[in-house]
Order: structure tokens, then sequence, then C-alpha cells
């Protein structure tokens, strides 16, 4: 069964998810990698309020067509390399969703639980799907500064699917994936 | 050389590399998904890709929004003018780059400024060979920063894992990069091993194998064993796609060797992700198409 869940996202609705839960999001989300999670975490202002929000980990190929944006490709970017900064964006700016790819860490699982958090995973490299479930682009941030791979994007989805992996309550599969198959990875080891 | 046909068609070859995932890719994937249960998460992702690939395909948009490192590998006849085709080369990624086929995907390290035609010293990567053909065999492969940076390289022996200089340790680094990988390079990869070489020519030809299609097995016996072992034993991990358990974790093992010095034993791993972007083209004198390769 899907999980529907749209903008705004209270902490009501994201500590009722579970690790393992499909869900199908709606509503607004606004894309962050590198440069953003620094220039955030280094004080910088973030110019809209992700409050109840949720962060999409993408660098899409956005194209300019007369006088709109047109998204032709937005899949997740591994999002591990927000570890460092995760957490107290997750604190500082009130976010309640991430979505990316490839799952995150100690950090970010505590932050997830101790603030109401929820880390999504969606098909890493199925770009032009997830691009499909973008309906238009709202509006983009620092487009001239980080340039259009790094800037802030905002995006009107309609039903863009994805796996909850870290939940509000402290689990995360990918370290349970981890653990079981580091078991393996010793019992191979040892043949 | 009409530079406007070798331009027409080197972007023609970037855009059906970007968006146009290979058959035996395809295939493999398929193969995957029907050894996965329905309404597990490995079946679901497994059925997004597919369909992500249908619909890159339908719509000529990227596969994979990374449209990362273009190494181009072209085989040219006597005294061609590398050079001319270079520069050519260089305007074909700029138009891509504008008609949306690649991203704005090159950053000075330096400055952190983007490169916004994707041109830059060193970018994209071209190498040239001498072949005995009339005709210039143009391959292309790229390769996203995801699976990129799961890439590994050990050094042998290695007391950690228990590797010795021999097949056996070069299988224990291999069973190594697969699990610290995780679904971080995008599973169900596909796993290219270079035993020996230096550190620079190890990683290199781990990547050459990639020019193999699937299904192709080593030459060499010991090692195409080797490769059937490695995918029996990957399959064990279950990792699977994404990295969220399952039974497709890789689509196929790919192993080369080259010599190497008394003193150092490498064995360098190079991750490509499930959006394995490989084309390749046989171009004419005048840069006409003579026939579409994989």
């Amino acid at each position: 069964m899907i999980k529907h869940i749209e903008y705004p996202f209270t902490e009501e609705k994201i500590r009722g998810l579970r690790v393992g839960d499909k869900v199908s999001l709606s509503g607004r989300v606004c894309t962050g990698r590198d440069r953003l999670h620094h220039f955030l975490v280094k004080g910088g202002k973030c110019p809209v309020s992700l409050r109840d929000g949720a962060m999409y980990h993408c660098g899409p190929v956005v194209m300019r067509e007369g006088d709109q944006w047109v998204v032709r490709a937005a899949g997740p970017t591994t999002s591990i390399r927000e570890e460092p900064y995760m957490a107290r964006l997750i604190e500082t700016l009130g976010l309640r969703v991430i979505v990316g790819k490839g799952g995150m860490g100690e950090a970010t699982r505590m932050a997830c639980r101790d603030h109401g958090c929820v880390y999504l995973q969606a098909v890493g490299g199925a770009a032009a799907l997830l691009a499909s479930c973008i309906e238009r682009v709202d509006g983009v941030h620092f487009l001239a500064e980080f340039g259009s791979t790094e800037a802030m994007w905002e995006f009107h989805l309609r039903d863009l699917v994805a796996v909850v992996t870290m939940d509000a309550r402290g689990h995360s599969l990918h370290r349970t994936v981890e653990r079981r198959t580091r078991k393996t990875l010793k019992d191979l080891l040892s043949e | 050389m009409k530079k406007a046909h070798w331009e027409k068609n080197l972007v023609e070859l970037i855009r059906r590399t970007s968006t146009d995932l290979p058959a035996d890719v395809e295939q493999a994937i398929r193969k995957g998904l029907r050894r996965e249960k329905k309404g597990t998460n490995a079946h679901d992702f497994l059925s997004m890709m597919l369909e992500n690939a249908a619909m890159a395909r339908r719509d000529s948009v990227p596969l994979c929004q990374d449209t990362g490192t273009l190494t181009f590998r072209f085989t040219v006849p006597t005294g061609f003018d590398t050079n001319g085709l270079a520069s050519i080369t260089r305007n074909a990624v700029s138009k891509a780059t504008r008609l949306g086929y690649l991203r704005q995907n090159t950053i000075d390290s330096v400055s952190g400024e983007p490169y916004v035609t994707n041109v830059a010293h060193a970018a994209p990567v071209m190498e040239f060979l001498q072949g005995a053909r009339k005709t210039v065999d143009a391959r292309l492969i790229m390769k996203g920063g995801g699976c990129e940076n799961v890439g590994r390289q050990y050094s042998l022996p290695d007391v950690a894992l228990g590797a010795d200089r021999d097949l056996e340790g070069v299988r224990r680094c291999v069973l190594d990069a697969v699990w610290q990988a995780q679904g971080r390079g995008c599973s169900p990869g596909v796993i290219a091993v270079c035993i020996g070489g230096d550190r620079a020519k190890g990683y290199a030809y781990a990547k050459e194998q990639f020019l193999r299609k699937l299904g192709e097995r080593s030459d060499v016996k010991v090692l195409a064993r080797l490769e059937d072992r490695l995918m029996r034993d990957i399959r064990h991990m279950e990792i699977g796609p994404m990295g969220l358990g399952g039974k497709t974790t890789a689509l196929a093992v790919k192993i080369g060797s080259l010599s190497r010095l008394p003193a150092s034993f490498f064995v360098s791993v190079s991750y490509m992700c499930w959006a394995f972007r490989r084309r390749g083209v046989l171009l004419g004198p005048e840069g006409g198409v003579h026939r579409w390769l994989y």
C-alpha cells in the first residue's frame, strides 16, 4: 500500500511513517546539494521557509524554454556527502522530509528521531521518470552564484514515489542492510 | 574533413549515449526483475528503472541527470587528423549541453566556477588509438559521480582483508569494494576490475572493461571463472537494487589484467551504475555513419 503525503508535512504525519513504507510525495520541495548545504550551515540565509518542508538532494537538468523552466532530468544525488551538515539543517530549518539516494549516517538518523524528520530513498538514476513528477517550477535561488546544477530549485511535485528508509523513530534500513551484509561478507571471506 | 557532418554525428552519439540504455544492460535488469518477488522494494525499484529507460528513450531526455564524465575512445586510420577531431568533439559536447542532453556538469576545482559548456582541460576525456580500418571507431562512456565515488584501489597484500597476491586475494578485494559501495553506486552495478598495472593505468584499464558487452566472458579462462564466481558471491550478499536488499546487486563482473612491477600488486575496482551509458559508432572518412555499435 502506498501512503500519500503532501506539503506541508506536519510532525504528526511524518512520525506516522515507518521504515519500508512506500510513499507518494506531492507539493513543494526544494532541491539542495553540496554548495547549498555548505552555505546554509555557514550561516547563509535560506531564501524560502523550509519549516515542515522537504529537501530534495538533486542537481537537475533544467532548460529555459520561452519564459518557462522545463525540467528534463531530476533524479536524486548521493546524500551521504551532506552528512556533515544535514542534522544541523533539520534542526534549524525545521525540515521534515529529505529525499535522496544511498541513505545517510548516524548524525542524520539521530536528528530525524529527535526532531521528527524522515529520509526517503528515490530511485537513483531514474531522472526521466522523476522529472515527469514535477508539475511546475515555482522559482530558483542562487542560480548565478552556484550554477544551474547546484542552485536551489523550488519544484511542485505530483506523486513522486519513494521508500522511507530512515524514519522518525531512529530506524534506518541502510544500517540494517549494511549490518546484515557485513555478516555475509565475513562468511564469504572465510570460505 | 567535413566539420558539420562530424559534429552532427558526434552530437547524435552523445544523445544516444545519454538517453538510450544499451540493450544488453536493459536485458540484464529484466533478468534481475524476474528473480525478485513482486511487491518488494527490489522489484519496485527495478521496474521503475525500466520505466525510466523507456521514458528517456521515448522523450530523448537524459536517463540520469548526472551525465557524468564523458570518455571518448577513438580508433582512427593512419595519418588521421586527431587534433581536428578533438576540436570537433569539444564543439559537439558544448552543443549537446545547450540541447539539454548533458547537464552543466563541469566545475573548476580551484575557483568552484562552473564551465557551462562542459569543455575544460581534459573535459571531455579523449583517447586516440590507431587502427587498421579506414573508418573511425568512436565509443563513448558517460559515468556519473555517484558510482565513480565508490571505486576503490587495493594494494596487496592487504592484512585486514586477508588478501594475498593471488586470485583469491583479488576476489576478496572485489567483494569488499561491493560491500563498501552498498547502494551508493546505484546498484545493480557492473563491476570492472584490473589486476596489476600502476595506480593510474589500473583504474583506466578497469574502465576499459566497460566497453565489453555484459554477456561477454573474459577470454582468459581463469579470469572468466573468477567473474562467474564473483557474480555468485555478490548475489549472496543481497545488497539489492539501491542497497535496500534483494537478489540483484550486480549485473556483471568484468576482469582484465596488466603486467605489474615486482614491488606492486594493485587491484583496481571501478563501479558502473545500472544507468550504464555506453554507445559507439563507425564513421566514414567524411564523418558519415557506417554503423552504430552496441
